[in-house]
């Protein structure tokens, strides 16, 4: 504070600074409170809520189990968990690229729903006239082809005319359901619009079904750690997103940087395409991405965008998912209850993040503390 | 009625529901905050006026004021989502794209149990003619222009008066296109932000009211009203940040959505039934070219408030 030549005026009763490093114990620490409130506000609500536990509120213990349960109880249920959080995790990394180099890519929900139709749309045309394994290929080249196209689309007109990407890419998500519901029309004449399991394009398995899936993903993770961190491409994102200025003086064309760091985005996510259409449902509906666009931007944003951070907070979004899937089902209530309960755990842990990034000073609470939070 | 006319009329009765989700988040995107919320928040509005309308729906209650508890549950529940936004963004400083879509998950959740729970005969069909006075009971379309349509019509005008015409506007403009600066001035940035978000998330909610009450007057419209909710934030773009432009805007996007089931009714125009999609589709499409076409041309009116997205520290540098 620089008040300096007015003793007159009182210091504020709280003054905020920015903390220039926090332990990783500490942080962790914070955002674990952070969810242990969160989750006593949702028993709360749930207690408001749910009528079987206001008849029976010694059930609040059940309750908080069932969140566990919903993932674990089950061998199924721990591959479906695994295998869920292995798709959220790659709709996330491939938003990551772009949110380093601060641009908000909320079209991942649209660049994941092109990647699945254009693999069906391969399926569903070549599907039994070549062979499957060609046919797999032609699906992923496809797949990363469509999302490439959705994401670098709203990059060109960024790098060229600096159109406000968020919106942009937003509205690409309406586009893209639409041109889903437009060939299922086409598909589908009888009018159902509801395009059944298609016979062909199936990823071979391994042990199961998911562990492919979650091979892929994993080795994306580390692939994708590496190329942001370790290389010439993963550094100019950095400068890009830290100061257009300085990335200019240094002689990074950031127009480049831009549409190429896109071109991976949409592709990547057109890979969650794939993997959605070609390892899990076979088809495609106007909602096979289920809002994990959207989902993938909140995972990256709590993993700091670090890709190994990111499967611990992929994983976690989807324990609180299935588990309050799993509530809505053992407790007989409505299937949007989950989104509730979410919602208020998510709201703890972003405000969370504030306790994270800044320090907060009580009146008289010393002059070294306050000196010691000064800005970098 | 002329078929025609009635289409019209009935567009632009739709359009209300969009005048306000932009109107609202107009105002918010003012003050430099990009509410990906007001989805969530016009269900929330919804459900909290049908929740209030479900305990007095069945009393005795003057007609008069049943509209009006309606109307003040429904600000109370879409203010409290406006409330958790603007504190967690302005207070806490968080990523408003995240806040806005966790607080869209968790008002679409939150509206879907709610509405489960009520009685459609006492919080829609007692109540539905008051809230569609003075034209209840015809037969045409025009028994949509009840009270909310035409008060969307007054707020979207007065939102651009006090906007573009008076001191508070132009305050609340300054916040939103450079916060730093409006706080040397000695505007009050904090205030200024958290009034825009919540008065705009209490209009936004309306628009959900409505929607439900009026327009649809059905007991499974709560379930689309998250769709309009993010056709009224591309509505914003296409308005140019302009909320009295919302009520043409609004006019042209109800026409779009409805143009298919109108044009598949009447007999002498033949469409495919893949045509509504695109239709459909046609809104967005338009809208990104407005965007497009802002961004070349570059007039600094038309652009997005400057700060649109970003958090504002006092003592950042």
């Amino acid at each position: 504070m620089n008040g300096t030549g007015r003793k007159d005026r009182r210091e504020p009763l709280i003054h905020l600074s920015k903390r220039d490093i926090i332990s990783p114990w500490k942080a962790w620490g914070i955002r674990g409170i952070a969810m242990f409130l969160g989750l006593v506000v949702c028993g709360i609500a749930a207690f408001l809520l749910i009528e079987k536990l206001q008849q029976n509120p010694g059930k609040i213990g059940d309750f908080y189990y069932t969140f566990i349960r919903g993932s674990f109880s089950t061998s199924r249920k721990l591959w479906k968990f695994l295998k869920n959080t292995a798709i959220l995790l790659c709709i996330s990394l491939a938003l990551t690229p772009a949110f380093r180099m601060r641009f908000w890519n909320t079209g991942g929900e649209g660049q994941t729903l092109v990647g699945v139709l254009a693999s069906i749309a391969v399926a569903f045309y070549f599907g039994g006239k070549i062979p499957e394994w060609l046919l797999l290929i032609l699906m992923l080249a496809a797949a990363l082809m469509a999302g490439a196209v959705w994401g670098v689309i709203p990059a060109l007109f960024k790098a060229k005319w600096g159109t406000n990407e968020t919106l942009f890419t937003l509205m690409m998500n309406y586009v893209a359901t639409y041109l889903v519901s437009y060939f299922l029309v086409v598909w589908v004449p009888n009018g159902s619009s509801s395009l059944g399991k298609l016979k062909f394009g199936k990823l071979p398995q391994i042990y199961n079904e998911h562990l492919l899936i979650i091979l892929i993903v994993l080795l994306l993770t580390g692939g994708l750690f590496v190329y942001l961190n370790y290389t010439k491409h993963g550094y100019e994102i950095s400068v890009v997103g830290e100061s257009v200025r300085t990335a200019k003086y240094i002689g990074i064309n950031e127009r480049k940087v831009i549409i190429r760091t896109m071109i991976l985005s949409g592709a990547l996510c057109g890979l969650a395409g794939y993997l959605i259409a070609a390892g899990a449902d076979q088809t495609v509906t106007t909602n096979s991405a289920g809002g994990q666009g959207f989902t993938g931007i909140l995972v990256a944003w709590l993993g700091k965008f670090n890709p190994l951070m990111m499967i611990l907070t992929s994983a976690l979004i989807q324990l609180l998912n299935q588990g309050a899937g799993q509530i809505s089902q053992d407790f007989s209530v409505n299937n949007s209850l989950p989104n509730v309960i979410v919602g208020i755990v998510l709201f703890f842990i972003i405000g969370s993040e504030f306790f994270i990034h800044y320090e907060i000073h009580f009146r008289g609470s010393g002059e070294k503390k306050a000196k010691g939070g000064r800005l970098k | 009625m002329n078929s025609w006319i009635n289409f019209l009329v009935d567009s632009l009765a739709f359009g209300a529901v969009f005048m306000y989700g932009s109107t609202g988040e107009i105002l918010t995107e003012k003050a430099g905050h990009l509410n990906l919320g007001i989805p969530g928040i016009m269900c929330m509005g919804g459900a909290g006026g049908c929740l209030v309308l479900n305990m007095i729906g069945g009393s005795s209650l003057p007609p008069f004021l049943i509209v009006i508890l309606g109307i003040l549950g429904s600000l109370a529940f879409s203010v409290l989502g406006g409330l958790i936004y603007s504190f967690l963004t302005v207070t806490f400083r968080a990523n408003q794209n995240v806040t806005g879509l966790t607080l869209t998950t968790f008002g679409v959740g939150l509206s879907k149990v709610i509405m489960t729970k009520l009685d459609t005969v006492v919080y829609l069909v007692r109540t539905r003619d008051y809230f569609r006075w003075p034209f209840a009971g015809r037969q045409d379309s025009l028994q949509l222009w009840g009270v909310l349509f035409f008060l969307a019509i007054i707020v979207a005008i007065a939102s651009s008066w006090v906007l573009f015409r008076t001191k508070t506007g132009l305050h609340l403009r300054a916040v939103g296109e450079n916060p730093a600066t409006a706080d040397a001035v000695g505007i009050n940035v904090t205030r200024y932000k958290y009034a825009a978000t919540c008065i705009g998330s209490g209009i936004a909610g309306l628009g959900g009211f409505y929607y439900i009450i009026d327009y649809m007057a059905s007991q499974e419209a709560y379930l689309s009203v998250e769709a309009w909710g993010w056709l009224s934030i591309a509505l914003v773009i296409f308005a140019l940040w302009r909320p009295h432009m919302t009520i043409i805007g609004s006019t042209v996007f109800g026409i779009l959505f409805s143009l298919g089931s109108f044009i598949t009714n009447s007999s002498w125009i033949k469409v495919t039934m893949a045509t509504i999609p695109l239709l459909k589709m046609l809104p967005y499409v338009v809208t990104i070219l407005v965007l497009i076409v802002s961004s070349i041309r570059n007039k600094r009116e038309n652009q997005p408030p400057a700060s649109l997205g970003l958090s504002y520290f006092r003592e950042e540098r």
